[in-house]
């Protein structure tokens, strides 16, 4: 099975996010692989393994975080791993779709995987819009694969623990949301290694223009806490205070 | 073009979802600002049953067919693909979850319409325009929307199910979709096991997050909840990575959860998450990032770090 997994860099979660204008304040802000991304990495190297095929690694986005992204995804096992365009990190989910698209198109893909979802995709989410442009049959929310003969044994899952079974012919796209098993990890020498390797090949794609019809005009950061009493002090105040809670709740 | 409305209805063993009815409401709304009508696509086996509680909508068109399981991406998607084309409203609403973000890119691909994801609210007043929810809930947006049509994926939450659901039965319009030539197909569902704990049940929740770092820490919490009385539930990367079973699941694909204090530890507060516990009656959260999400659906919330809570909280309960 020839697999192609697409990832992208999304601004880390957990950092302090700053606004300018209509868009994020970028200037210092740092990236992470998108987390759904790092699980259709996981469940795409399984199937690698089960199957014997091989996997392409494909990531977007000029951020430094990137490439040690690639390079993490060859320490652990893709075959080669291709970083697309220089300038990709405030396009929209279609022009990061149209970008996958014009590198996997002609590579004769039987199963393309990526996240399900990533934090920024307003205009739809790229696995989807990739398999709606290459005219591929897809299923989304993934939470696990097994392989049969030209097609898969797919789990998609719906809600509060219900999922369900589908066949799929490939070739097919699947949107993950979990791996079978939890991402692995790496030992930070074997990302070294591939580093040094010189595996990881750029490939200069042009820039498409944003082109999904919708546009941002404005963002906010929402009063984090607005309406929340913020307990001022050290943990005791707090342990203090919550116990306080606790008890005017009645269960304690 | 029409001035109309067009609600895909999700369904799952014959039971319209919540979502579904948040839409409706949401519809209702829109439609006065665009002057034209309600309509709800409802696609599937034994659909036509469902109209009973459809009379949100002004018009249900029921396209019956057994060729596609209880849910299929690929053919549900091409009929409700079939009716967009047909009727061509001036909104397509489905929403934010594991079947309405399929529907939706493929309704939009197909129709050649803009699509916005996220969406806690829409305005077709002048022009169409949408506030939405990114970065996990940390950013909000304004959109504008080129043209005069689109779809908006709604994210649960945006409107009231119960006035969605107040319009009894609606007026049934049979209708024929064209199934394609199937390459995904439908084999059977999985309801999920019962735990050794239920979440629901408890008046008292110590939940956490992936702030709890690693498998070691979760002693520590579930010393608290013991503490407490109180069953320890987590967010969805704890149970991912295995640490707790999925029944401790709170959130879009894991349990919603009411209790009277939902105590959330090291929990960034995504919508996903918010989604399965915001109608708790207090909810207490303590997070290192004063920007958490979290901290916007909190009563009561302290800015620091878990690990210097966790054992002072306890010794307290205890001692
Ligand atoms: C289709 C779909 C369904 C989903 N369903 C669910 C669901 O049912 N339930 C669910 O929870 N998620 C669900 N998710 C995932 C969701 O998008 C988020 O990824 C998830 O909720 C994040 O969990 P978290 O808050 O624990 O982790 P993170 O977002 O990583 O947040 C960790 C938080 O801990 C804080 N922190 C770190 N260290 C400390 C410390 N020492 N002290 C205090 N605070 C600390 C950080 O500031 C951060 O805010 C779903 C996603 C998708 C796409």
């Amino acid at each position: 099975m020839k697999i192609a997994v697409l990832m992208r860099a999304v601004p880390d979660p957990v950092e302090e996010l700053e606004i300018d204008g209509a868009d994020l304040d970028r200037d210092f802000l740092g990236y992470v692989l998108n987390e759904f991304d790092d699980h259709a990495l996981e469940e795409g190297l399984l199937l690698k393994e089960e199957t014997g095929g091989t996997l392409t690694a494909f990531a977007l986005g000029s951020a430094d975080e990137v490439e040690q992204m690639l390079h993490t995804a060859i320490a652990k096992g893709a075959d080669s791993a291709k970083k697309l365009g220089d300038d990709l990190d405030a396009v929209d989910a279609h022009a990061q779709a149209a970008t996958f698209v014009s590198a996997i198109r002609d590579g004769g893909y039987d199963l393309i995987l990526s996240g399900v979802q990533a934090s920024d995709e307003i205009d739809g989410q790229v696995a989807m819009l990739v398999a709606a442009s290459l005219d591929l049959p897809h299923v989304s929310v993934v939470v696990g694969t097994s392989p049969g003969e030209g097609s898969l044994r797919v789990t998609k899952e719906y809600w509060a623990g219900i999922t369900a079974d589908y066949d799929v012919a490939t070739p097919a796209v699947l949107g993950i949301q979990t791996a079978r098993e939890a991402p692995r990890y790496v030992a930070v020498a074997r990302i070294r290694q591939a580093q040094e390797s010189g595996a990881l090949e750029e490939v200069d794609i042009e820039q498409p223009e944003n082109s999904s019809g919708v546009t941002i005009t404005a963002m906010r950061l929402p009063e984090a806490g607005e309406g929340a009493e913020m307990i001022e002090g050290d943990e005791e105040a707090a342990a203090g205070r919550v116990l306080e809670i606790l008890q005017a709740a009645g269960v304690r | 073009m029409s001035n109309d409305i067009l609600v895909y209805v999700e369904h799952l063993n014959g039971e319209v979802t919540d979502a579904t009815y948040e839409l409706l409401a949401t519809a209702r709304a829109l439609a006065a600002q665009t002057g034209g009508g309600v309509d709800a696509a409802a696609i599937g086996a034994g659909v036509s049953a469902l109209t009973a509680s459809l009379g949100g909508a002004d018009r249900v068109l029921v396209a019956e067919t057994d060729a596609l399981g209880a849910f299929n991406p690929q053919g549900h998607a091409a009929a409700f693909s079939e009716l967009v084309a047909a009727r061509e409203p001036a909104l397509v609403l489905v929403p934010y979850t594991s079947i309405g973000m399929e529907i939706g890119n493929q309704v939009a691909v197909a129709n050649g319409l803009p699509l916005v994801s996220y969406c806690l609210s829409v305005d077709a007043s002048s022009g169409l325009s949408a506030t939405c929810q990114l970065y996990s809930g940390k950013v909000e947006a304004d959109v504008t929307v080129d043209g005069d049509r689109a779809v908006f994926a709604m994210l649960a939450g945006s409107a009231s199910a119960d006035d969605g659901r107040s319009g009894g039965a609606g007026a049934a319009e049979t209708v024929d979709v064209t199934i394609p030539d199937l390459a995904v197909s439908f084999v059977e569902i999985h309801e999920p096991e019962g735990g050794d704990v239920d979440i629901t049940a408890g008046e008292v929740l110590v939940a956490i997050g992936r702030g709890i770092e690693s498998e070691d820490n979760i002693e520590e919490a579930q010393e608290l909840a013991d503490a407490l009385g109180a069953p320890l539930a987590a967010s969805r990367p704890i149970i991912d990575q295995g640490w707790l079973p999925k029944t401790r699941q709170v959130g879009k694909s894991g349990l919603t959860v009411k209790p009277k204090v939902y105590l959330a530890l090291g929990i960034s507060g995504a919508p996903e998450h918010l989604e399965g516990m915001r109608d708790s009656a207090t909810i207490i959260a303590v997070n290192s990032d004063p920007q958490a999400p979290i901290f916007g659906v909190a009563h009561y919330g302290w800015v620091g770090d878990i690990f210097d809570f966790i054992p002072e909280l306890t010794d307290r309960l205890d001692g």
